[in-house]
C-alpha cells in the first residue's frame, strides 16, 4: 500500500463531483481527500483525489475514471515531482496559560493564529498532508475543540505533461 | 424552423435513423407523446406492458440489428421501471437510448409527483446520462448520446427531459448523425503478440461479445486456421463458431464444455479476445490459465488486468487489432496439442437420449433443427439459458441474445419482442425461458398480441427455479428455501387469456408437432415443455474452482 494522488481535469458542468465519486464508491475504492475547483480555463475543473492502494488499484482508478464521459484527463501525481498543498484549520481550547506555548508551536511551523477569543484560538496551517499531520502530532497534549482539512490539491512542477481530449 | 422540445426529439430520432421506439406514456411525456401522434407515420412506436419489457426490447432491437435502440418512459416509476434494462445492456454493452420525462425544471428536487433523481439512480448502470434542462441542450446531448452510445465500447445512455423543457421552443437545426468509427491505433507490441503465437505450442483463444460487437469473426477464423489454435467462447459469443469446426472446443467457463476448461489450464498461451475474464469464465482468477502466458485484446483499457493479470495486451478494435495482427502470424499447426485435446473429447459430457420424455438438451436440439441458423434464440436466465448456450450448435452471429452478464431474469419477452420488430418479423423469434423467468414478464404477451409479433416461446417447465434449487442440491444438502413455489400456473390457458395460442407438450412427438405449428402462427405462442425438476447444468465448476472441480454427473 502507497499514498496515490490522482488529478483528474474534468468538465466544469454539475454533478461531475458525484460521478466521480459514484465510480469510486461503486468499483470498491476508498476516497481519503477529494478537492475540485475551476481552473484556468472556466470550463474545466481540477478534481484532486488522495487515497491509498498498490499500483493495481491506482492503475483501475485511473482507467476506470477515464472511461467518463465528462473527463478530460487523468494522471497520477508523483510527489517528487509535484507541489502538494492542504489547507487545515484547527480550533484550540487555549487561554492564559498555554498561549504563549502555542504561538512558539506556529511559529515552528509557520502557522497562523487567525482568530482568538478568552478561551479558544483557531490556527491555519497550509503544507504537506505531512506537515499538517506533524503538527497534528504536536499538538496532541492540548483541546481540539474542532478542525478540518481542505483536502489535498495538487500540481506537476514544469511544464503539463497531459494533453486535454 | 422554431420547433418544441418535444418537435427536436422527433426530429434528432429522425436525424438518427430511429424508426421504432419503445415505451410507455405518462404525465411528464405527454408532450412528447403528443408530438409522436403527429410523426407516427416515421416512428413506430410500441406501447409495453411495463417499461422494464420496453428497455428489454430496445435492448433486443439493437442486439438483434446492430442500431441504437430507444425506450422512452415517463418520470417517476416509469423510469425506475427500465433501469434493470439499463443495467442489462449496460453490463453487455448493447447501445441504447433511453428518454425520460421528468417534472418541471421548477419542481425539480422538490419531491414532485412522480419525481426521481434519475440521473443520480442510473450513473452507474449507463455510459453516461444528462439532465437537460436548457432548451438550447436538448438538440446537441441527445445527438451526443446517440454517438457515445455507439462509440468505442457500446452501452446505454440516458437523458432526462423535464416536462417544461419538451414545450419550450427554440430554433433547430438537422443535422446529419454521426456515426462513430473504430479507430486505428498504433499497435506497437504486435509483433511481440505473433511471436508469442507462433512459437507457441499450446495455444488457446477465448473470445467473447466484443467479437461480435466489432463483427470480427472472420478475422478470428482465419485466425483459428493459421495459428491451429482451438477456442472456446463465453456465452456473449456462442454461436458465432460453428459447431463442427473442429478447433472449436465450446462453451468456457462455469457450465462450460471439459474440454474448452481443460485446454484452458494446459494451455501455454492464451489469446483472450473482446472479453473480460468475468467470474463465471475465469472462475478463480489467480489460476486461470495457471501455465499459459496471456494475451488480452480489448477494446476497454480498464479490462485489461482488471480481473486476470495477463502478459500482453492490446487495446483497440478487435477487427482492426486482428486484421492487423493476422499478417504476422505463420501458418503451423499442433499436431501433439490436437491429440491431446481430442483425447479430451472423448470424455466430455454427454447427456442421456430418452425417446420417451422431454429432455432439455433434446428439445434445444429440435428447436434448432426446425427453427434453423437464421432464427434469433433468445433467452432468459437460469438452467434453460444454459442449455440454450449448450445445445444451440451454430446460429448466425447476433442471433442469440441473452443477459449475460446482469443475469436478469424476465430479460426474454421484451427482447424478443424488440429483434422480432428490429428485424420486421422476417425471421422466427424463439424465446427459450424457464417457469422461474417467465413469470416475472409474460406480461408482455400482450404486447406481442397487439402488434401481432409472432415469438415462440417455449417453457422449460420444471416446476421450480432450477439453477437456483441446482445450487442447493450440490452446495445447501438439498435444503430446497424458497426454490419449489407450488405454482399452478396453466400456461394455455394464460396465454389464451391474453389472446395467444398455447401448446402443453411432455413428450418429443408432441413438442415438435407443436413447435413445427407455432412457426406457421402470425402471432405469439407459448409452449410449455414439461421437464423433470432434477434436470441439472453440467458440466459444472463450482464458484471459484478451475477444470479440476469439474463435475459432471
Amino acid at each position: 500500500m502507497q499514498r496515490i494522488y490522482i488529478s483528474a481535469l474534468v468538465d466544469n458542468h454539475e454533478g461531475v463531483l458525484a460521478r466521480i465519486s459514484s465510480l469510486f464508491t461503486q468499483r470498491g475504492f476508498n476516497i481519503e481527500t477529494i478537492a475540485a475547483s475551476e481552473t484556468s480555463i472556466p470550463a474545466i475543473t481540477r478534481i484532486t483525489i488522495s487515497t491509498e492502494g498498490d499500483e493495481e488499484i491506482m492503475n483501475q482508478m485511473m482507467k476506470q475514471t477515464q472511461k467518463l464521459e465528462e473527463v478530460r484527463a487523468v494522471f497520477a501525481l508523483e510527489p517528487s515531482s509535484s507541489l502538494m498543498r492542504e489547507l487545515l484549520l484547527v480550533k484550540l481550547e487555549a487561554d492564559e496559560t498555554n498561549r504563549s506555548y502555542l504561538r512558539e508551536i506556529c511559529e515552528i511551523y509557520r502557522a497562523k493564529i487567525v482568530d482568538l477569543s478568552l478561551d479558544s484560538m483557531i490556527i491555519e496551517l497550509t503544507g504537506e498532508p505531512k506537515k499538517l499531520d506533524a503538527f497534528l502530532k504536536v499538538l496532541k497534549p492540548y483541546t481540539i475543540i474542532e478542525m478540518c482539512r481542505s483536502g489535498v490539491t495538487a500540481l506537476e512542477r514544469g511544464k503539463m505533461s497531459y494533453v486535454l481530449e | 424552423m422554431v420547433l418544441t422540445g418535444a418537435q427536436i426529439i422527433a426530429e434528432v430520432l429522425l436525424e438518427q435513423g430511429v424508426d421504432t421506439i419503445f415505451g410507455y406514456p405518462g404525465g411528464a411525456v405527454l408532450n412528447i407523446y403528443d408530438t409522436l401522434y403527429f410523426y407516427r407515420d416515421r416512428i413506430r412506436h410500441i406501447m409495453t406492458a411495463h417499461e422494464q419489457g420496453a428497455a428489454h426490447a430496445a435492448d433486443g432491437y439493437a442486439r438483434a440489428t446492430g442500431k441504437t435502440g430507444v425506450v422512452l418512459a415517463t418520470s417517476g416509476p416509469g423510469a425506475t421501471n427500465i433501469v434493470t434494462g439499463l443495467a442489462t445492456a449496460y453490463m453487455d454493452s448493447v447501445p441504447v437510448v433511453a428518454i425520460t420525462g421528468n417534472v418541471n425544471t421548477n419542481q425539480i428536487g422538490k419531491d414532485s409527483f412522480q419525481e426521481v433523481f434519475i440521473g443520480g439512480i442510473t450513473m452507474s448502470v449507463t455510459k453516461h446520462n444528462s439532465v437537460v434542462r436548457r432548451i438550447e441542450d436538448l438538440a446537441p446531448t441527445l445527438r451526443r448520446a446517440f454517438e457515445i452510445a455507439q462509440e468505442g465500447r457500446k452501452g446505454p445512455v440516458l437523458v432526462d427531459v423535464p416536462k417544461n423543457i419538451t414545450a419550450a421552443t427554440i430554433e433547430f437545426e438537422p443535422k446529419y448523425a454521426v456515426k462513430p468509427q473504430p479507430k486505428k491505433k498504433e499497435w506497437t507490441n504486435l509483433p511481440e503478440v505473433a511471436e508469442l503465437i507462433n512459437k507457441s505450442r499450446r495455444p488457446f483463444l477465448y473470445f467473447g461479445g466484443g467479437v461480435r460487437l466489432s463483427e470480427a469473426e472472420h478475422e478470428m477464423e482465419e485466425l483459428m486456421k493459421r495459428a491451429d489454435m482451438p477456442a472456446a467462447y463465453t456465452i456473449m459469443a456462442a454461436g458465432l463458431l460453428d459447431a463442427d469446426d473442429p478447433n472449436n472446443l465450446g462453451l468456457l467457463g462455469m457450465h462450460g464444455c471439459v474440454t474448452a476448461n481443460l485446454a484452458a489450464s494446459e494451455a501455454d498461451v492464451i489469446l483472450a479476445v473482446g472479453t473480460r475474464f468475468s467470474d463465471r469464465v475465469a472462475l478463480n482468477p489467480k489460476k486461470f490459465g495457471a501455465q499459459a502466458r496471456i494475451v488480452h485484446i480489448d477494446i476497454d483499457a480498464s479490462e485489461i488486468n482488471k480481473n486476470v493479470k495477463v502478459y500482453q495486451s492490446v487495446v483497440g478494435d478487435v477487427k482492426l487489432v486482428l486484421q492487423e495482427l493476422l499478417p504476422m502470424l505463420k501458418k503451423v499447426s499442433h499436431p501433439e496439442w490436437q491429440k491431446t485435446i481430442a483425447d479430451w473429447r472423448k470424455h466430455d459430457y454427454t447427456p442421456e437420449e430418452d425417446p420417451t420424455r422431454l429432455r432439455p438438451h433434446q428439445v434445444m436440439r429440435d428447436i434448432f433443427a426446425m427453427a434453423g441458423k437464421d432464427a434469433y434464440y433468445v433467452t432468459d436466465v437460469g438452467q434453460h439459458q444454459m442449455w440454450a448456450a449448450q445445445y444451440l450448435d451454430h446460429m448466425a452471429p447476433g442471433h442469440f441474445l441473452t443477459s449475460g452478464g446482469l443475469g436478469t431474469m424476465g430479460y426474454g419477452y421484451g427482447a424478443s419482442i424488440g429483434a422480432c420488430l428490429g428485424t420486421e418479423k422476417k425471421y422466427p423469434v424463439v424465446h427459450i425461458t424457464g417457469d422461474g423467468s417467465f413469470h416475472m414478464n409474460m406480461n408482455e404477451a400482450c404486447t406481442a398480441v397487439s402488434y401481432e409479433v409472432p415469438v415462440i416461446t417455449v417453457i422449460m417447465n420444471n416446476a421450480v427455479l432450477g439453477m437456483v434449487r441446482q445450487w442447493q442440491t450440490t452446495f445447501y444438502d438439498s435444503r430446497y428455501s424458497s426454490t419449489e413455489p407450488e405454482r399452478k400456473t396453466n400456461y394455455v390457458k394464460v396465454a389464451e387469456g391474453f389472446g395467444a395460442k398455447g401448446y402443453h407438450c411432455e413428450t418429443p412427438e408432441e413438442f415438435r408437432e407443436a413447435f413445427a405449428a407455432a412457426l406457421k402462427e402470425k402471432g405469439p405462442v407459448w409452449i410449455e415443455c414439461v421437464i423433470d425438476r432434477n434436470e441439472r447444468v453440467l458440466p459444472m465448476i463450482p464458484p471459484g474452482g478451475t477444470s479440476e472441480d469439474i463435475m459432471i454427473d
